[in-house]
This record gives structure tokens, sequence and C-alpha cells, in this order.
């Protein structure tokens, strides 16, 4: 179990048999069931709220509305500026007003119809643009505007022999984890309360949760519960609170579980946006700059609205050098659903727009797209327009290389195409017994076509982000690694607080603490905050930071081993862990470990923290402010059925630098399910609404790529090693799917010929 | 139908077999769905709740042999069936050789799909030994997995069918390692 193999997922067999303990499956004798009353009205003042009728309705023990929030009613991950339930105002459609605990989930979401909420309704401000204007009305006290980054670099006046504009827009994405928001709170008797829970960070909630039940941090415990995808959805808190209050206040555990309709208002999207852009370059395609205005509706609450439109602006001009940019990112409150993170955390949005930019810019220029993009390529040394030089390996160049040397895909099976990139069914090739595969076309299983009308085209985008947090944020993760016999053989326990989002962060901690203890029996016990905080699932970080921190523990737990060793055996220096035995600089054999440790148990705890980032300049935008960079190349391949406006994905090509695979498995993984999501926003993923009403909160609605939907991906992966980092181990989960979308939109713009200035298409 | 109707009260009695094992349930809602059922009541948590609407597959079982989605089955309507879930495949502490293959081609990630596409694949497996590509995929096209991008699920289709020979290393097919530095 070592760095660098496609170790099995230790909690592989329990998920595969079914056995698996998901925040969902929890349950314990008497618990009661908790459902939410929500705003049907995006924009409403709250006149009062009668709770009678649901506190007389059959089996139920509770009914509780903002009067009954213990502590302060406010929670944000960034900003403290949203209500755990409701008080005068409603800002948004399904925003939480009150609660209902009782002993049937059915009577529960019957009883919450029961309370009676008097609205007085009110003209949603629904336009991110409209939220912009002076005379809009104020949503929150500090006025509409969330944040605004200005990016100035270089030359503010700089002007360009070739200059393409363009204008794009960005629709609603879900994260769409598969296991709903869920938990089950159990009161301790004493007044604190114990909370079950799948979150991207135990931490975060406890202090969240502490302001707003009134408590000290040590009376909330959380215990990781089994988590059903993240992506970004389980930052802020959706249920944490809500099943806090009711079995504080029923004495009784209280399970809630969103159904998905409810998971659609229960948690933030990704940020729909408008983005304007205008690239200017010399004749030979070098860019002379970028000027930008960015627009991302935040929805009613802050969530982590500020930190995704810094990721937006500082990576808005995609990697690439860029001597001149000028800036504007801008995120607003509106009276839409709340957005925050989701997988790529703004630089999925801006990708379309600057990769539309480049392919606009190769067809001005009468140039070959990838080769403007390769005479542009960010490399290491470059600075970027936040002022930030580029430490370490930035290949953009050869990952667009790899991408372009792949193998073309075949045209469907029985089919040809010529050299305007139609799609012909070769002559004889008719019908089933011809070998023409009609399901290989556009339109698939509905055979809507033997080839007529099909064009293929080939698309690239290639873009980066941020690893870990940034712009000063003190990140940073704990482990606690313990070592000890069991069995009369020697074993290994690492502790964090870490979420598993289905990542393989349980796999790679375990693989690490075999690497630097060389002990076989390594477990990595549930997460809980028992431990120092880890951090957040998100941002790329935490194979990074919480594997730093298990690596430090580890490296502090091999010291005392090691020393043990010394000077119970006065044995030389050099000696190091093998296979269970503590062993020479000429690999023999010194002592068994068990034999050493006897009763001892090696204890130890470490935080990681890596180099400090800074907060950008207000004006400027200028700062070191990002750990990090993690780059990924696409080229998509796709047949359009251009008279129907079918759409098949043939293929996807990626290449990725991942510094090193710690496991390669778990890598592939990531970049095959990062793409679908990519391609997912592409192609058919929005959330639709409308006059701050969601149209489509159900699965049957919200279509998600299916098995049919998603095709090959052909990848090569880099390990070129980050000198700064763990094992030279560079975030993987995020680039995937920050290309892939705008690769796809490419090639269905070669096929068609057309603009397409929205996603998804 | 009222709420007087609610559990305790004057609620369906259900016997069925699952997994093989007689089970009765009553005060039973009319209103829940067997998944319901077999999740709150039969404590049998591997069926999965992810859309509870029959679009994505996560809770699929079989009901007398026939694939279907609890979730679009009523509690009521198991009477006198016989219902097989994800638990039901395997013999305690061994894993069925579906389930054996989704976890050596790294096909599980937060895995809350897995059940019901071991189920699926079993369902696949048991009509055509030997499925195509394109049977695969039209075969789980009722099953949603957020996190893997599928790929890997192809992979432990064709090994549990023992179409690929078992390796310690599955890749996607032309995926390549370019290791440098280091």
């Amino acid at each position: 179990m070592r760095v660098g193999e496609s170790v099995r997922r230790p909690d592989g067999p329990a998920k595969v048999a079914g056995t698996f303990v998901y925040s969902s499956d929890l349950n314990v004798e008497g618990m009661l069931w908790g459902a939410t009353v929500r705003s049907p009205h995006p924009y409403a003042r709250i006149v009062g709220v009668d709770a009678s009728a649901a506190l007389a309705a059959p089996g139920v023990h509770a009914v509780l509305t903002h009067r009954d929030v213990p502590g302060r009613n406010r929670y944000g991950l960034e900003i403290q500026d949203q209500p755990v339930l409701a008080e005068d105002v409603a800002r948004y459609w399904g925003e939480a007003v009150a609660l209902v605990a009782a002993d049937h989930p059915e009577q529960a979401r019957r009883a919450a119809q029961l309370v009676k909420v008097e609205y007085e309704v009110m003209q949603p401000l629904t336009d991110a643009e409209a939220a912009l204007r002076e005379d809009a009305p104020k949503l929150h006290p500090s006025g509409n505007v969330l944040r605004h980054i200005k990016i100035r670099h270089g030359d503010q006046s700089a002007s360009a022999d070739v200059v393409v504009k363009g204008e794009f827009e960005i629709g609603m994405q879900d994260q769409a984890p598969l296991g709903p928001e869920s938990g089950l709170a159990i009161p301790d008797g004493e007044g604190g309360v114990d909370l079950h829970i799948a979150t991207q960070w135990l931490h975060v909630d406890v202090e969240q949760l502490s302001r707003a039940l009134g408590l000290p941090p040590e009376k909330v415990r959380l215990t990781m519960a089994g988590i059903g995808g993240a992506f970004g959805a389980r930052e802020d808190l959706s249920m944490q609170a809500h099943a806090c209050m009711l079995a504080l206040h029923t004495g009784r555990p209280v399970k809630m579980s969103y159904s998905r309709p409810e998971s659609f208002v229960g948690h933030v999207h990704r940020h729909p946006g408008r983005l304007r852009y205008e690239h200017g370059a010399d004749r030979d395609g070098r860019l002379v700059y970028v000027k930008a205005r960015i627009v991302l509706d935040g929805g009613a609450y802050a969530s982590s609205s500020t930190a995704v439109i810094a990721n937006a602006s500082c990576f808005s001009c995609g990697p690439y050098r860029v001597p001149n940019a000028t800036i504007d990112g801008i995120v607003v409150y509106t009276n839409n659903p709340p957005c925050g993170a989701m997988r790529g955390f703004g630089s999925v949005q801006n990708c379309y727009a600057h990769e539309a930019q480049m392919d606009r810019l190769a067809a001005a220029l009468g140039m070959d797209p990838v080769e403007l993009r390769l005479r542009n390529a960010l490399q290491t040394g470059d600075t970027l327009i936040t002022g930030q030089r580029v430490e370490g390996p930035a290949p953009v160049a050869e990952l667009l290389r790899l991408v372009k040397e792949r193998p073309v895909p075949s045209p469907p099976r029985g089919a040809q195409i010529d050299s305007e990139q139609r799609v012909h069914t070769a002559a004889g090739a008719q019908g089933q017994g011809g070998g023409l595969d009609l399901t290989s076309f556009p339109g698939g299983v509905s055979n809507t076509t033997h080839g007529e009308g099909v064009k293929r085209g080939v698309g690239y985008a290639v873009g980066f982000k941020n690893v870990g947090y940034s712009e000063g944020f003190n990140d940073y993760s704990t482990a606690r690694v313990r070592m000890f016999v069991r069995n009369g053989r020697p074993a290994v326990e690492v502790h964090t607080a870490a979420a598993e989002v289905g990542q393989g962060l349980v796999t790679v901690q375990a693989q690490i603490a075999g690497t630097e203890l060389g002990v076989n029996d390594v477990v990595v016990v549930n997460a809980d905050t028992r431990v120092g905080s880890a951090g957040s699932s998100s941002a790329s970080r935490q194979t990074y930071i919480t594997g730093g921190a298990v690596k430090a523990a580890c490296e502090a737990v091999r010291d005392r081993v090691i020393a043990m060793a010394r000077a119970e055996l006065r044995a030389p220096s050099g000696l190091h862990i093998e296979n269970d035995n503590v062993v020479s600089g000429t690999g023999k054999v010194v002592v068994p470990l068990a034999t050493l440790l006897g009763d001892e148990v090696i204890d130890e705890t470490r935080e990681f923290h890596p180099s400090q980032t800074f907060p950008l300049d207000p004006e400027t935008g200028q700062a070191n402010a990002h750990l990090q960079f993690a780059f990924a190349a696409h080229r998509a391949v796709v047949d359009v059925d251009t008279e129907l406006g079918l759409l098949k994905v043939v293929e996807l090509a990626t290449a990725q630098d991942v510094g090193k695979a710690v496991n390669p498995q778990a890598v592939e993984g990531q970049i095959e399910g990062g793409s679908a999501q990519g391609l997912g926003l592409a192609v058919m993923e929005e959330i639709q609404v409308k006059d701050g009403v969601i149209r489509n909160a159900s699965f049957t609605d919200y279509l998600l790529p299916t098995i049919l939907d998603m095709p090959p991906v052909r990848m090569d992966v880099l390990e070129l090693g980050d000198p700064t980092s763990p094992y030279g181990l560079r975030g993987v989960g995020e680039p995937p799917t920050i290309s892939s979308g705008p690769a796809v939109i490419a090639a269905v713009r070669a096929a068609t010929g057309r603009a397409i200035d929205r996603v998804p298409v | 139908m009222g709420l007087a109707r609610l559990p305790g009260r004057l609620g369906v009695k259900i016997a069925c077999t699952v997994n093989g094992v007689a089970r009765e349930a009553e005060g039973v809602w009319e209103g829940e769905s067997l998944l319901y059922v077999l999740r709150e009541r039969f404590g049998l948590y591997g069926s999965k709740n992810a859309c509870e609407q029959g679009e994505c597959g996560s809770c699929s079982v079989f009901l007398d042999g026939v694939l279907a989605c609890a979730c679009l089955v009523l509690g009521g309507q198991a009477d006198g069936r016989a219902i097989v879930t994800v638990e039901g495949l395997a013999r305690p502490q061994e894993l069925h050789p579906v389930q054996q293959a989704f976890l050596e081609a790294g096909a599980v990630q937060c895995g809350f799909c897995t059940p019901g596409l071991v189920v699926a694949t079993h369902d696949l497996l048991q009509r055509v030994r030997r499925p195509s590509e394109a049977q695969i995929r039209e075969a789980l096209a009722g099953n949603i997995c957020r996190c893997t991008g599928y790929a890997k699920i192809i992979d432990a289709v064709n090994l549990a069918a023992g179409l690929v020979e078992r390796s310690p290393r599955t890749r996607a097919a032309g995926s390549e390692f370019v290791g440098k530095g280091q």
C-alpha cells in the first residue's frame, strides 16, 4: 500500500455490498423525522406564521420558526448573511421559513403544508445587470454588489492590430450529488448535540452551528456519515442547524433527508454568468491585451461567491501570457437561488469565454487554433495577470500537443467522413445487414438519421485554476497518527477530519501512511471533530494539504520509532521501517516492529501549513494570491445532425499534469468523472429559473449525462512533479471539469458554423 | 385517506420475501414506496434514495426476478412477492463477481449509484453473457452516476463478464502515464 500504486478503496467492499452507511441511511430507535417549510415566493415579506394546525396534526412533536433559533440567526461561509430560518423577509424561492418534527416523514411533510405563513409578495430582482442599477432595490444592507474584483495589469491603454470581441452567457449548473442532504442529530441530554452528517468540512460546520445554536463548539460534536458525492454542494449548511434545533427542542433524535426536488433548493449552485471579452493580438497572433467584464449572479445570499468571483477574475484570460489586462469581475445579490461552490469554482464559466475568444482570434488571423494557443501558452517563469510568477511546471503547450496528437476517432460504423467533415454512409452499408450502426449516430437508438445532415467537428480547449484556498486564507490540515501492536502485529491508525466525498481520500491517506511507516496494517478511521480541522474537501486541495498533514504526522511517529530502536538496541544510524520491521541501511532486519513497540502506543498529531498566500490588491488585483496552479487540456470530437439539431460527443481526449499520481486509478476516475460534469454543462445541464422560480427541480427535468451521453475519455497523465508539494503532487479533481465543456462547444461550432455564445447549447 | 391512516393506525400489512427471508410489516401507510419499506422498515439501506422518481436507478431491485426501481413500486404491491436487493446478491463475507469487478475496475467513487448499478449489471449478465459495449450502455442507461463518467463502469461490466483479463491495474483503453521528473 504505497504512494503511486492503484490501491483498492478501503470503503469499496461495503459500497458494492450495499452496507456502507450514508447520511440518509442513519437511523436510531425512537427518532423523529424533520421537514422544512419553504417560501413559495422568491421575494416576500413574512407577515406572520401560524403553526396551530400543524401542531395539532397527528404525530407532530414540534414546529419551529426563527424565534426558536437559540443563537444568532445567521450563517455563511464568507459573510454571515443567511438566516437559519427566514425572519421578516424571504429572499429566494425555497428559503427555509419553519421546521416540523413528526413520527413519520409523511406526517412531517403534511404538517409542513399545514403551517400557515402569511406573505406579502414583493417584485423579485432576478436579473444580475438590473441588480447593479443605482435605482435597484437593495436586497441586503450592504447593497447588491457582493464583490467587485479589479485586475489592472500592464498598459491599460494598449492597442492591437487584430481585435475580437465576444459576449457569452453561462447557465446555472447543479452539482447533483446522488446522495441527498441528510443527517441525524442526537441530543446528549446535557444541552449539547451530536450530529452525524455528510459535509465537505466538519469544522466550518461546527463554527457556524455553535454560533446559530448558541452553544460552545465542544457541545456541537460532528461525526462524518457516508457522503454520496459533493462537488461543492456540501460546502454550505443545509439541514445541519435545522436537525440540531429540532433535536434540542424535542429531546429526541431527529433525522432529516431531502427529497430530490428539495435538494435543488437545499444547496447552492454553480453561478450563471454573463461575460464580455475583448482580445487584442499582433499579426503573428501574440496576445497584446485582454479586457473582460464578468458578471456572476450570486443569488440571494453570499455563500462562497466572493471567492468564486476572485477565481473567475484571476483566471479570466486562461493559461496564456497576457501582458496587459483590464478585468472587472462582479458578483451580485439577486432573488435567484443562491450560488456558490461547484467543481471548477469560477474557472469553468470563464473558460467558455476565453477559449471561444481564442478560436475567434485564430479565425481572424487565419491561424490554426491550436497553433495560436501554443504561441501564447503560459510556461514556467511567466507572470499571470495578477502579477504572480508561475513557479514549477506549467506544461500548457505540451498538454495541447498531446491532445492534438491523439489519433482521431473513426467515423460511425459503416460511414465515411469527407473533406468537408460531412458524414456519409458507405455504398451498400444501408440498414442493419450492411454494417451500419445507426445507434452510433446522433439521435442514438431513436434512429433519426442514416448519416444525412450529420457533420463532424473537432474543438480544443485548455484551462487552469488554483489548488488550495487563496488570498491569504490560513489553509491547513491536521492529522493524528497512532502506531501500536494489535494481535501481535504492528498497526497504524490515521485520523483526520477530512471528508471522503468519493474522490478516494481514504485510500490516499492509507497509502501515505503505508509509504512513510512501512506498516502493512493501516486503517483510516472515520472523520470527526475529535481531531483538528482538515479544511474543506474543495479546491482540489485534500491530497496536497491533508496528505501533507498525514505525511508530517507519520514522519513524527517514524522519528520516535527510530529513536526508540537506536536507544534500545544501540543500533547505528540509517535505520528505517519496511514491511513491519525496523531495518538497517542495507535492508537487514534489525528488530520486528511489534517486538520493539510492545505495549507502547506512538501517538503524534501534526498540522500541515502550505506556503502563505496574499490578498489581492483592491485596486489592481495584483498579489501572490495562489498556492499552486493546475492545468488540463481537452480535445472534443462531435457529430452533429445539423438538420435536427442532435448532438453526439464521439470522444474526449485530455491531458493533465498531476505532479505525482498518488493513486493512478483514482486519478483516471477523477479525470473521467470531471470531464463528464464539464460535458454536462456544455450540452444539457441547466437549472431553469424563471422569475426566481426553479422550473426543473427533479432528475426528470434536470438532465444529467447518462452512460449513453458520455464518450470514451482518452488521456495522457503527466507526472512532472511540483518541487514544493508532498511527493510533488498537484491537485487533480477540478481541471477536467474546466476545459472539457469548452472543447465540446468549440467542436459544435466547427461542425455547425454557429457562434454558440450560450451554454448549455 | 387522511393523516389518521399513517403508521401505527390502520395502514396496510405486507408479507413478502426479501433476499430469501420472509418479512412482514404492519401499519404501512398506503403511499409508502417499496424503497421506503425496504430501507426504513426492514433496515435494508443498500437500495438508495437518490431521486425517488425512477430516473436514476439507484434503488434497482429484483421484483419476482424482474429489474425494477423500488421507488416506483408501492410497498403494498410487494405483498406476496419475492424481492432481491443488492444485499442479497452475495453470500456473507464474500462478494458477488459483479461486486468484485466494480471494486477492481475502480468503478466506485462515492458509491451511491453502485448498488443500483450492481443490480442492473447482474440483470444484464443474466440475459446476455457477453454483452457488447453498445448493449452495456443501453442496459445501464437508466442508472445515473455523477462521479465516474462511466468509463470504469463499462470496464467493470466487461471484467465481470470475463471479457477482460484480470490485471492489477485496469485502465481506460488508450490511457498512458508519462512519468517525468520525480
